[in-house]
């Protein structure tokens, strides 16, 4: 069996790591679980240098070291456990998906600051919105997607260690043209990629190709296949037509010397990225910096917390960095214990305390709301009243801001519904994307609540507390596959109703009918919502209303 | 550690530069904002500056970088060693820190152990007579937020908590920065910071490929690319110190003032904070450019940079800030 182009691609990208960790920092694997992932696992653990595996609820002390508070009460002398960034190493992140920002941001300053750390990320996530974070991945140059591959596909074929550090050896003496950097840079800017750091790292990754192709200098292949490696995931845009550019483009004061101007590089170049570019690049864009989850403080759920909130009774337990000690309750703890103990230890200074004394302070907290608003944008809602709709939302959403409430939107019209944001704060984001908002085509209300339902599973996932917001005229025309049967689209709709009152989230339903009639009252009573009918052409008073219903 | 990258090595960015550049010399200002994508070299910036300033006189030992023995806080029980010269302090704000980090908390090893109540001294310790910088700053938790608001405006730390009463001085200046697309800064820290800069990749090819060029000369010898721009450096460093000298002299006449004002009227700025960070840049800025006296060339310059973020909006508005203060100034000044 030969290996599959991507396995191909991966292996590469392992072996430039291995070549050059300190220019490139390290490597995205999109991949879950499963023998290919293993097998690129395998191959992993085969690159030089230490290693260490690091997850996503990794704490404070355990990656930057801190007092080890057990061994110095032991002790009864102050003693430092060192951590995972003391000593250079490859921290391979797992379920990377799942990092939250504050591991991000540290790990992020570790990479900027200490050029010896490489970091890899598994990334098992499912759904395009679930990815690991951006902060990250812009800093990492090598991006690698193992899906749908099967396993006799990717074979282990790395280049032995003595080529590998022959390879590293040449990388010094590897030279490149001034062109090399202008077509890397163009490249860049045609695939819509902002970010400086990409034409940076993939110059890197060129020269660390050439050092592993034997070459002295730089050559087409090499940019071609860095540019591969680095760019698709990055990639904003599909490249436009160069030509129109050209005129304008270069300023060209009498001095620039007229053999610099960037060449746009050449189609080859392009196809070759273009081909590798995700399948779904434009859903992909949508999540794009919406990858922010539960901060906390907010509005919704309780739930217990170790920095912040409304206190509650110290408990006894380790400390792990994130909790705080309960300093009165630790002392009370150890506190009849002290004759005993100071038989057995007459000399010890001070108060006598055990780890096992240790309490920790808990508090409560509240975890951020997130509103999902899902509007029928159907022929039948939008000829009738999908502006006024529109402002009623518009007052929700000036009201989720003040409130710190997160977003998310959800339009169906057509065949089917579509997240057209995902859970954000940017209400401005919400507001545009709202706005240009067309009406017509069917009602799919089933696929609405599926995807509503959906929404809602994965945020709670995350720790945020889900409501909705549903306007509809509930004049179900669309059944979940799509078909335009009437009958059939009320009995999906009436269970996918049902499944979302299962979920005992709450919801309301804001009735948008031009004419009244039964069916919105109806859907309101399959979901547990409320039902609410939109009051004509006042928006302010469905604000009050709605914020009502939600219970806050 | 590598030498930072060279503060006159970076490329365009202009208005960043230009408003840490007023920072540095008037720390009163109160901190910079740098809103833009990934990449964009911010965070560059902020070390470039760093390292471009003199370094600070300061005691060993001190905790927080105090320049005379009377300074140092009674509770710092470091030994204070000779006067030294340290570069000037940049600390990194990382998101996700814990209060006890930032403020300094009882010393819990100490305590246990020895049975002392001792002061643990936290970030703003550190970032005193320097630089707080914070990435991704609209991402910052709301209680840490409302900590540092409180600090930077009074310049003294506070500690009331676990049985300590701590005070220390903590004057740095704030510089953060974000992605807007990932969330909105609560208005009221927005306002506290006295600039703030919108940056975006350059466009133009020929730039971006100086981004690159400049960044590869730097990586692959850092040492010969230092002493090239170690000049241009040094050029800045002696402007930036004579501005601070100078500052005390620079006149604001009448007419500046009431510029000021009638612009501030017209953008409908809350507060007086405006008027005053614009006319404490615009003298910072005819201090660094040598003139005597503020003009309205030098309040067209900075208007953007001290104004943009105050403009009284609502959470929905999108309008490009920058146009509707140049629009303001036009309206106004003629």
């Amino acid at each position: 069996m030969t290996p599959s182009p991507a396995w191909a691609r991966a292996l590469r990208a392992l072996t430039l790591l291995a070549i050059d960790p300190e220019g490139l920092r390290g490597l995205t694997l999109r991949a879950r679980a499963g023998p290919v992932r293993q097998a690129f696992d395998t191959a992993l653990a085969r690159l030089p240098g230490p290693a260490r595996r690091i997850h996503p609820d990794i704490g404070d002390t355990q990656l930057f070291g801190g007092a080890d508070i057990a061994a110095t009460l032991a002790a009864g002398h102050l003693i430092h456990s060192a951590g995972l960034a003391d000593s250079p190493a490859r921290l391979i992140l797992t379920m990377a998906e799942r990092t939250p920002s504050a591991l991000a941001a540290r790990l992020a300053q570790l990479l900027d600051q200490s050029p010896l750390h490489t970091l890899v990320l598994f990334d098992e996530g499912i759904d395009a919105e679930e990815t690991a974070p951006q902060t990250l991945c812009e800093r990492l140059a090598l991006h690698v997607t193992l899906d749908d591959i099967r396993h006799d596909a990717a074979p282990a074929l790395m280049p032995a260690a003595a080529d590998l550090a022959e390879a590293r050896a040449r990388l010094a003496g590897v030279t490149h043209t001034p062109e090399d950097i202008a077509t890397l840079t163009a490249l860049a800017a045609s695939f819509g990629i902002d970010s400086l750091r990409a034409p940076w790292l993939a110059l890197r990754a060129a020269r660390a190709l050439a050092a592993s192709e034997a070459h002295a200098q730089v050559t087409q292949e090499d940019l071609r296949e860095a540019a591969e490696l680095v760019y698709p995931a990055r990639a904003t845009q599909l490249p436009q037509d160069p030509e129109p550019e050209q005129p304008d483009a270069p300023p060209e004061p009498e001095d620039q010397r007229q053999s610099e101007t960037p060449d746009i590089p050449d189609d080859l170049l392009i196809a070759a990225v273009a081909a590798l570019l995700p399948s779904a690049l434009l859903d992909q864009l949508a999540q794009r910096g919406a990858t922010r989850r539960a901060a906390g403080s907010g509005a919704g759920a309780r739930r217990k917390a170790h920095q912040r909130g409304r206190p509650l009774p110290a408990r006894q337990g380790a400390p792990d960095g994130r909790g705080r000690i309960d300093l009165i309750a630790t002392l009370r703890a150890a506190a009849p214990w002290q004759p005993l103990r100071r038989r057995t230890r007459p000399d010890a200074p001070g108060v006598i305390i055990h780890a096992a004394d240790i309490h920790l302070k808990r508090y409560e907290d509240r975890a951020d709301r997130l509103v999902i608003f899902a509007v029928d944008a159907s022929g039948s809602s939008a000829l009738a009243r999908l502006a006024e709709a529109k402002g009623a939302v518009e007052f929700l959403l000036a009201e989720a801001y003040s409130r710190r409430d997160q977003v998310a939107l959800i339009a169906f019209r057509g065949m089917g519904a579509d997240l057209i944001l995902p859970p954000t704060r940017a209400l401005v984001q919400a507001k545009r994307r709202l706005g240009s908002l067309p009406g017509g085509g069917g009602t799919p209300l089933a696929a609405a609540l599926g995807a509503a339902l959906t929404l809602a599973r994965q945020s709670e996932a995350h720790g945020l507390s889900p409501t909705l917001a549903l306007l509809t005229d509930a004049r179900a025309n669309i059944t979940l596959d799509g078909r335009g049967d009437r009958a059939e689209a009320a009995k999906d709709t009436s269970t996918m109703a049902r499944l979302w009152r299962a979920q005992g989230l709450p919801a309301i339903v804001i009735d948008i009918s031009a004419r009244p009639g039964p069916e919105p009252a109806h859907l309101a009573a399959e979901m547990n919502a409320r039902h609410l009918p939109l009051p004509r052409a006042d928006a302010r008073r469905i604000s009050t209303a709605v914020t009502s219903a939600l219970g806050v | 550690m590598t030498a930072a990258f060279p503060f006159s090595a970076i490329v365009g960015q202009d208005d960043m530069k230009r408003a840490m550049i007023l920072t540095a010399i008037e720390p009163g200002l109160g901190g910079v904002l740098v809103f833009g994508d990934r990449g964009t070299g911010k965070s560059t910036a902020v070390r470039a500056l760093a390292a471009l300033l003199p370094p600070i006189r300061m005691i060993d030992g001190s905790p927080i970088n105090a320049e005379r023995p009377e300074d140092t806080p009674d509770w710092s029980t470091a030994p204070l060693g000779e006067m030294v010269e340290r570069p000037t302090p940049v600390v990194d704000l990382p998101l996700g820190v814990t209060e006890d980090r930032v403020t300094g908390a009882l010393d819990i090893e100490r305590a246990l152990t020895l049975g002392e109540k001792a002061f643990q001294p936290g970030l703003l310790a550190r970032a005193n007579r320097g630089y707080l910088y914070i990435d991704e700053v609209n991402l910052l938790e709301d209680h840490i937020v409302d900590l540092l608001l409180d600090v930077a405006q009074s310049g003294e730390n506070v500690v009331e908590r676990e049985g300590l009463s701590i005070r220390h001085a903590a004057r740095f200046v704030l510089v953060g920065s974000g992605n807007p697309e990932e969330g909105e800064l609560r208005p009221q820290l927005l306002d506290r910071f006295g600039l703030s800069v919108e940056v975006r990749s350059p466009q133009n090819i020929e730039e971006r490929i100086e981004v690159i060029r400049r960044r590869d000369a730097y990586e692959r010898d850092t040492e010969a690319f230092m002493v090239t721009w170690q000049a241009e450096d040094a050029l800045i460093r002696d402007r930036i110190l004579a501005a601070r000298s100078a500052l005390r002299t620079v006149q604001s006449p009448d007419e500046v003032l009431r510029d000021c004002a009638t612009l501030c009227i017209a953008i409908g700025a809350d507060g007086l904070r405006g008027e005053l960070t614009l006319l404490r840049a615009a003298r910072a800025l005819a201090a660094y450019e040598g003139d005597a006296a503020v003009t309205r060339a030098h309040l067209t310059q900075v208007a953007p940079l001290a104004l943009s973020h105050r403009l009284r909006r609502d959470p929905l508005d999108e309008a490009g800030s920058a146009t509707r203060i140049a629009r303001a100034m036009a309206e106004v000044w003629g």
